[in-house]
């Protein structure tokens, strides 16, 4: 009884914000009305007895993905009524094709039934005697390694593809050297220095860096703290 | 253990991932380096699959068959000249980056596994590796406007095919309640009893792949990308990621939708009649020899697409025999597109072949043969892959499509024999730059076995007809 008003609860309010999600006029509504959706379909998972996946998709989806969406739609300023503008003239055409694909769809469901075995199939979401993330990983790990291992290389392949078409090396920019600061050999000591004088008082040389050749633009308010 | 027959798959891979590692870590440009490591992995994976087992593997996910061979090995050719063309181009045009060679080994790896697919799945994620990489580099000169508008459109075109393919699967699971291509077989072995639901998944498959074989209706995208990219990269994509989308498309509708073929045999007529018409004639005002190359590719597609059309042993056949002809020729004469440079910039008009027989007249007698050939006029290997399509059509009684294709390949001839005649007998537009040693080579072997595939087709199409009855089983 529970369980079923849930259902319903979660259900209802789950369709309602999908729809939101479409309709509402201010893109940070629509996210914020994706994020409640997410959290709803957590909850089904949860009655479907898939408490890894509802987990999952309020850890990912709700905390990663969806306010990574938030964050590109507040810091884009899209002008959503130039983007509507083209949407009267294309209507027709894609209402036409939309009407298409919906007749299409009705032809199928039309021949549609289930398979004698569908039934006992539906509220069987795991195997008995294992948890839900061993159900998972089985899936994933065993029975579909080589799909897994391709897809992981999908993802590799994308963030070689942003790396080449984004980064930029520019020209004077100063990186850490790791190799060189590791061998630096018998320069790195403890001294006691007295307060306020500058390193060239007190005879340390510094390593000649190249912005040192140049002309110095600001001479005076280079090691005041020696001066006075 | 099965994973032998995904040998060459994982040798691919293991060495992309080591290209990358070698290509980062040092100082200096590691472009060259990283460019004959990825020459060096695929001919080590066309050995492995030369010699590889068959069977199948993963729980029936990937199949390894003489036509796995086939397609694999052609792939590998493709891809390996892809890398040789691209060395000389992309030093001079600043490209010289090691991520290229990282790439297309990547993108080749996801062609092994569209080829090798069995499974709903692996198709589609071999299919999105191989696109995802293609994406990339089609912008891969990202300081160019056409070249970065080339991937952009790629990308959104390639990204709407997969939500159809991806439709298409889904219908498909939902009314066989699998996705493996020997049980939607076996699901099918009764045609009559196939729902339209299954048709309409059908549909959008092929719908899906069409756009990866750019096939007329679904196009559009390749005058633009062609022409945009950089051109290694079009010599590329009109190589080996053809051979792959057709190759999946004879084993998708060759295995499981086999029994279908009453079904997907009208598309297929349709999508490859529209395709010769098109590619011939909107060939013709193309002043941009990227762009008419690949209305050309579009064209070429459709003969293709009538042998699979044909339904029988010997059009799938004569499909395979063509591709592998495509492939090769088309490799020389992109290799003449990639060495066209004047003055140390990159020239793609028709016009700048002007004269070209009395500046270089090697290049221009390589020229004028793969445009003999692709015209289809005997005795060069383009006619016999002509020969072979037209024959299937006609042996299945497709007589529409045998004779448009005869007319359709009489009007391209047109554009191909203006390049010969621009080359041959315009006044010379000045001399091109000496062409690389690496160009040299694969124009050359290209040029030699489109000209002597007549004295020995033998080994080709032995080996087309072990794939297809692998194929068809």
């Amino acid at each position: 009884m529970i369980a079923a008003l849930s259902f319903y609860a979660f259900a209802a309010i789950l369709i309602a914000s999908a729809v939101m999600v479409v309709t509402s006029r201010n893109p940070v509504h629509s996210v914020l009305f994706l994020i409640l959706a997410f959290f709803n379909a957590a909850g089904l998972f949860l009655i479907a007895g898939a408490e890894f996946l509802a987990m999952i998709l309020v850890i990912v989806y709700v905390g990663a993905v969806a306010v990574l969406f938030l964050f590109v739609v507040m810091m884009l300023d899209i002008d959503f009524a130039q983007l509507r503008e083209g949407f009267q003239r294309y209507a027709p055409i894609g209402a036409v094709i939309g009407a298409i694909l919906l007749i299409e769809l009705f032809m199928v469901l039309a021949t549609w039934r289930f398979a004698p075995e569908a039934a006992t199939l539906r509220l069987n979401p795991m195997p008995s005697g294992v948890t839900n993330a061993e159900a998972l990983g089985r899936i994933l790990y065993t029975d579909n390694v080589f799909l897994f291992q391709a897809c992981g290389l999908v993802l590799l392949v994308a963030m070689i593809g942003a790396i080449v078409l984004t980064l930029r090396e520019r020209p004077g920019t100063r990186r850490q050297s790791i190799a060189e600061q590791v061998a630096r050999a018998g320069t790195v000591s403890v001294r006691s220095v007295p307060l306020g004088a500058g390193l060239k008082e007190i005879g340390i040389a510094r390593p000649p860096s190249p912005e040192e050749e140049e002309p110095k633009q600001v001479e005076h308010h280079h090691g005041h703290g020696g001066h006075h | 253990m099965n994973w032998i027959l995904a040998l060459p798959e994982l040798v691919l891979a293991l060495s992309g991932l080591a290209i990358l590692g070698i290509g980062v870590l040092p100082k200096r440009n590691t472009h060259f380096a990283c460019a004959m490591a990825a020459v060096g992995a695929f001919l080590l994976a066309a050995a492995l699959a030369i010699g590889a087992p068959e069977g199948s593997a993963f729980g029936g996910q990937i199949v390894s068959d003489a036509f796995t061979r086939f397609a694999k090995v052609l792939i590998l050719i493709g891809a390996a000249a892809g890398v040789v063309l691209s060395l000389d181009y992309n030093a001079r045009e600043g490209l010289d980056r090691f991520e290229y060679p990282v790439l297309l080994v990547f993108a080749t790896l996801g062609m092994l596994v569209m080829v090798s697919a069995n499974d709903l799945m692996s198709l589609y994620i071999g299919l999105e590796l191989l696109s995802l990489s293609l994406y990339v580099v089609a912008a891969f000169n990202r300081d160019d406007e056409r070249s970065a508008e080339a991937g952009l459109k790629y990308f959104v075109l390639g990204a709407l095919a997969s939500g159809l393919l991806l439709y298409g699967s889904s219908l498909t699971y939902g009314f066989t309640g699998t996705t493996n291509f020997d049980r939607i077989a076996d699901a099918l072995s009764d045609p009559s009893k196939a729902s339209s639901g299954l048709v309409v998944g059908m549909v959008f498959v092929i719908v899906g792949l069409a756009f990866k074989v750019s096939a007329v209706p679904f196009h559009m995208w390749t005058p633009d990308v062609y022409e945009g990219a950089p051109t290694p990269v079009t010599a590329f994509f009109a190589a080996a990621p053809k051979v792959a989308a057709i190759g999946l498309f004879a084993r998708v509708l060759g295995g499981p939708f086999g029994d279908l073929a009453g079904q997907w045999q009208q598309v297929i007529v349709l999508i490859s009649l529209l395709s010769m018409v098109l590619g011939a004639f909107a060939a013709i005002g193309q002043s941009n020899i990227k762009r008419l190359m690949a209305y050309s590719s579009i064209g070429h597609v459709g003969y293709a697409l009538v042998g699979l059309a044909a339904a029988s042993e010997a059009g799938m056949r004569g499909l395979l025999v063509y591709m592998a002809i495509y492939l090769l020729m088309n490799l020389g004469a992109f290799a003449v597109l990639v060495a066209m440079r004047r003055q140390g910039r990159a020239v793609e008009r028709v016009e700048d072949l002007a004269g070209l027989a009395r500046t270089d007249l090697s290049m221009a007698v390589w020229m004028a043969i793969f445009m003999f050939s692709m015209a289809g006029i005997p005795p060069l290997a383009g006619f016999f892959g002509k020969m072979f399509v037209f024959k299937a059509a006609i042996d299945a009684g497709l007589w529409t499509l045998a004779i448009v294709g005869v007319l359709s390949s009489v009007v391209s001839a047109f554009y191909y024999l203006r390049i010969v005649k621009v080359m041959f007998f315009d006044e010379p537009a000045g001399a091109l730059d000496p062409r690389p040693a690496s160009v040299s080579f694969v124009m050359a072997a290209s040029g030699v076995f489109t000209t002597l595939f007549f004295l020995y087709p033998a080994p080709l199409v032995a080996a087309a007809q072990a794939a297809v009855a692998a194929l068809l089983g």
